[in-house]
């Protein structure tokens, strides 16, 4: 029967305060060797912050270098490998892993009320895996300096003395710890929901992770054969993408695409379940379409297999083959907006709380629904021909995978910070990164359109003058970014020294991980948790701002749960 | 699925009910969870395979549409004969695979035993005649695209055991000699236990040079066949000319040049699209090679999946031999079995696909 959730009592939190999974062991080993999800996940979090670090200056640096049309520091060789690394770092070691596999790994069994995921051992080794992919990948890449682009399309990528062969291996062991993490929250949701949870009360931060799970286990394997036979064209030269050996370059093209744009999803999809959480518990509101946000990211997930043409609708594909891809990339625009109105309806009537995740919240959708909109011109036969490969598409993706995914994964780490570490951050440094991040951001890729449209080409190290004042403003916005990052860096550090200590409940959430101690215990939850309805707000009730929400069972005679 | 174990046990009684259940992860509720679990595991592993592989048979689907004269020519080179012995040895591995599980789930744990080793066995034989066939084509210059040596041109000839066969063989060796220092130590010191995992060892490595053995007889068999067949269509083609490089006799050529097998005097047609290349000019280019890239791609890693067999069947084995699978308790045994039946799957259809459609 259904045991009313233990309510924390002062004494109750001390003896739980031991048990805290970020001391309830010690030692270095303690951490390395973890099969707890919880470590896991923040060991995942430190690694996918450092490679976007990287990245970032990366950027940076790029950004730097087209403050003037000729050359300032770089030569268009050094140029060419600083935007393939930023790229593929960006790519393979930051946005895949990020927030499936640093909050995913943390929040999928606490959400569940589960103790670990299906197969803890397995999810140590996919981090291990990404870790020694991204240390392969990178010193392939700065060994002799990649300069393919994260794309390594042939023919120049069997050509080019770069290291490609070294840099696909890297990419083939970050693709397997992608397919691990995947596996494992697939067999977790399946197997492990508690009794009474259906898969019409799972959070839909599960769902999104679910149909990203899909995705990683069915396209991940594709691009791991299709960089083993690169490998092997570089190796054996067989024949099967270098045209100088009857080889065709545009099936490497299809292959790698079949992989990158489901890949993108992968990208998009968790952040969107994110913006699903925070929507919700900061407006404390009822999701708005609960079934329709749900199954809107299976069908993104399944649709996201069949649009892959629309990155090469330039490259002689025969005109139907493009039509059909062009009206299938539409499609996937369905359930996109599905999503982003059933947001906006959540916030009708809510009482919303304007505090930094949700201020992330609304940047995302912001800046998706722009990145979102901009790729109709993109899936748009007649206006791609123009805006194909140039700066369009650059500020495209950007939208879509910084304002989306890089603001909603901000977004959920600000949300689930108190949660993970025990501390509450201070909130309005958190807001003024946020407006910087927003501003900085938009300044940055809203010139990259205009520039686009008007003819300026991607990868390019020089330009015309006539869009030097273009380019300067998108690099001083490159700057005012970075620095809304380094200040959303700076409030979570600080957190961790001097930020108050944080309630179970600091939001008001109703999904199970609230109803677990902040941090939680190493095994998650004391008694096994109540399921209730995800987003029903009745029954939480605000105490003050040290003990935050209550969860208060109704006085109602409980619909009995079964075990 | 687990639904009613969960209705009648609250989980926090897991633990104490799971005592004799020495292998039951503390994050289940129960052991039908955690097989379950580990079910939808390795079929979400095996669906990853499967994509895996489709990469290499769209590009057989591929290459094979745009050149099938390509693939009709170079297939003759693969020796069917041996395709078929190593479908033969995977098919029954796959028997003995099942029966091993059935064996697990009714703790007959000799049964197991011996039904692992079989199917070690058999993965080494497979190994074997592969060695034979890629050490032969590798003598005969048939090589992926880059290094492919044409047949029209093609007049260096083996004999003998190649060279590549024993760089190949040096790692099976090791394990015989290995295999074969521990066994017998093993029985000196009366060891039961070590002797029971290492003689099953020590039989996998030597079922390797079993593979080797019966791919150089087929080979043999099939070079003698082909030797007696050409001496008669010597003889009887009386008039068949010389010019192998006249584009418009190409065929003819074929007859005559020692390197090609001989059957394909009667399959082979030269390219009829007027205009078009002839498959002698193809091969020179070395675009027949593209057939042997995918070969290579194809059957190598699937040859590197039986190894990864090999690996995980031994683990059983050892777990086998400590008898650590019984009724309630046989997982892993169910989860390899799927993988090698998969892995058997694959290469019911690389033979037909490469060895027989002409």
């Amino acid at each position: 029967m259904s045991a009313v959730a233990t309510k924390p009592t002062h004494s109750h939190y001390e003896s739980i305060e031991a048990d805290n999974f970020l001391i309830s062991s010690r030692g270095f080993l303690s951490w390395a060797l973890t099969l707890d999800h919880k470590r896991i996940g923040l060991m995942y979090l430190i690694g996918v912050m450092s490679a976007f670090f990287l990245a970032g200056i990366l950027a940076l640096v790029l950004r730097t270098e087209l403050m003037t049309p000729d050359q300032w520091f770089l030569t268009t060789q050094q140029y060419n490998q600083v935007f393939t690394l930023h790229g593929a770092i960006m790519v393979f070691l930051f946005i895949i892993p990020s927030v499936p596999a640093a909050l995913g790994n943390f929040l999928v069994p606490v959400m569940l009320g589960a103790k670990d995921v299906a197969f803890p051992r397995l999810n140590l080794g996919s981090f291990y895996l990404w870790v020694g992919g991204a240390i392969f990948f990178l010193s392939a890449m700065l060994y002799t300096g990649l300069d393919t682009g994260w794309t390594f399309y042939t023919p120049y990528s069997t050509q080019t003395r770069g290291p490609v062969v070294a840099a696909t291996m890297g990419v083939f062991i970050l693709g397997f710890s992608s397919i691990f993490t995947g596996l494992n929250f697939i067999v977790t949701i399946n197997t492990m929901r508690p009794p009474g949870m259906t898969w019409f009360k799972m959070p839909l931060f599960l769902w999104a992770t679910y149909a990203t799970s899909i995705i990683q286990v069915l396209a991940t394997p594709v691009l791991g054969i299709t960089v083993l036979l690169l490998a092997a064209e570089r190796v054996f030269h067989i024949g099967i993408f270098d045209p100088q050996y009857n080889g065709d370059p545009v099936v490497f093209q299809h292959f790698f695409w079949f992989y990158s744009h489901p890949a993108v999803y992968i990208m998009i999809l968790p952040g969107m379940g994110i913006i699903s959480e925070l929507m919700s518990v900061h407006c404390h509101k009822s999701i708005f379409g609960y079934r329709f946000i749900a199954y809107s990211s299976i069908a993104i997930a399944l649709f996201g297999f069949l649009v892959w043409g629309h990155h090469m609708f330039t490259s002689g594909m025969a005109d139907v083959t493009t039509i059909v891809f062009s009206a299938l990339t539409f499609t996937v625009s369905i359930p996109s907006a599905i999503k982003v109105f059933n947001w906006l309806a959540t916030m009708y009537k809510g009482t919303v709380q304007l505090n930094t995740p949700m201020c992330y919240a609304l940047s995302f959708i912001f800046l998706f629904t722009i990145g979102g909109l901009t790729g109709l011109w993109l899936g748009a036969l007649s206006t791609d021909r123009h805006l194909h490969d140039t700066y369009f598409v650059v500020a495209h993706f950007h939208y879509v995978m910084v304002g989306g995914t890089l603001v909603g994964f901000l977004g959920g780490v600000f949300h689930w910070w108190p949660k993970m570490t025990g501390k509450m951050f201070n909130d309005f440094w958190g807001l003024v990164s946020c407006g910087f991040v927003f501003v900085g951001f938009n300044l940055t890729f809203l010139p990259q359109f205009v520039m686009g449209s008007r003819g300026m080409p991607r990868r390019y190290a020089r330009y015309l003058p006539e869009f030097q004042e273009m380019h300067q403003m998108s690099t001083v916005g490159a700057y005012l970014l970075g620095l809304g990052l380094f200040v959303a860096l700076g409030v979570l550090m600080h957190s961790l020294r001097k930020g108050k200590k944080a309630p179970p409940n600091p939001w008001g959430g109703a999904t199970l991980e609230w109803q677990c101690e902040s941090p939680p215990p190493y095994y998650n939850f004391q008694t096994p948790p109540t399921v209730n309805e995800p987003y029903d707000y009745t029954p939480l009730v605000y105490r003050d701002g040290e003990r935050g929400w209550d969860y208060v069972q109704p006085e109602l005679p409980a619909k009995p749960v079964a075990h | 699925m687990t639904s009613h174990a969960h209705d009648s046990h609250d989980a926090s009684h897991g633990h104490d009910e799971h005592a004799h259940m020495p292998f039951q992860a503390h994050h289940f509720d129960d052991p039908e969870q955690q097989f379950d679990a580990g079910k939808l595991g390795i079929w979400l592993f095996l669906v990853t395979e499967v994509l895996f592989f489709s990469g290499m048979f769209c590009a057989y689907a591929l290459y094979r549409s745009l050149h099938p004269e390509v693939f009709t020519f170079a297939s003759q080179y693969l020796n069917e004969t041996l395709g078929a012995t190593n479908t033969g040895v995977l098919l029954f591995s796959s028997l003995t695979m099942a029966w091993g599980v059935r064996c697990a789930q009714l703790r007959q744990r000799t049964g197991l035993v011996i039904c692992l080793a079989i199917t070690l066995g058999c993965a080494a034989v497979f190994l074997g005649v592969k060695a034979i066939e890629y050490t032969h084509k590798w003598d005969m210059g048939l090589l992926p695209a880059g290094e492919y040596v044409s047949q029209y041109l093609q007049t260096s000839h083996h004999e003998g055991l190649s060279s590549w066969l024993y760089v190949l063989s040096a790692v099976p060796a090791m394990c015989v000699v290995g295999f074969g220092v521990w066994y017998v130590m093993s029985v000196i010191s009366g060891n039961k236990q070590k002797a029971e995992i290492a003689g099953p060892f020590l039989v996998t490595a030597l079922c390797y040079f079993l593979g080797v053995f019966i791919g150089i007889v087929f080979q043999n068999a099939e070079a003698a066949a082909h030797a007696e067949h050409e001496t008669a269509a010597h003889a009887s083609d009386s008039h068949a000319d010389q010019g192998h490089s006249d584009h418009s006799d190409a065929a003819h050529g074929v007859k005559s040049e020692p390197m090609l097998p001989g059957k394909l005097v009667n399959h082979v047609e030269p390219n009829s699209a007027p205009g078009a290349p002839t498959l002698a000019a193809v091969d020179q280019a070395g675009g027949a090679g593209v057939f042997f890239s995918i070969y290579y791609c194809m059957t190598g890693v699937h040859a590197v999946h039986i190894l990864g067999g090999i690996a995980v069947l031994g683990w059983l084995l050892i777990r086998a031999t400590k008898d650590h699978f019984n009724e309630e308790y046989f997982g892993p045994v169910d989860y390899v079995g799927l993988y090698w039946h998969i892995v058997d799957l694959i290469w019911i259809f690389l033979f037909p696909l490469l060895y027989l459609i002409k």
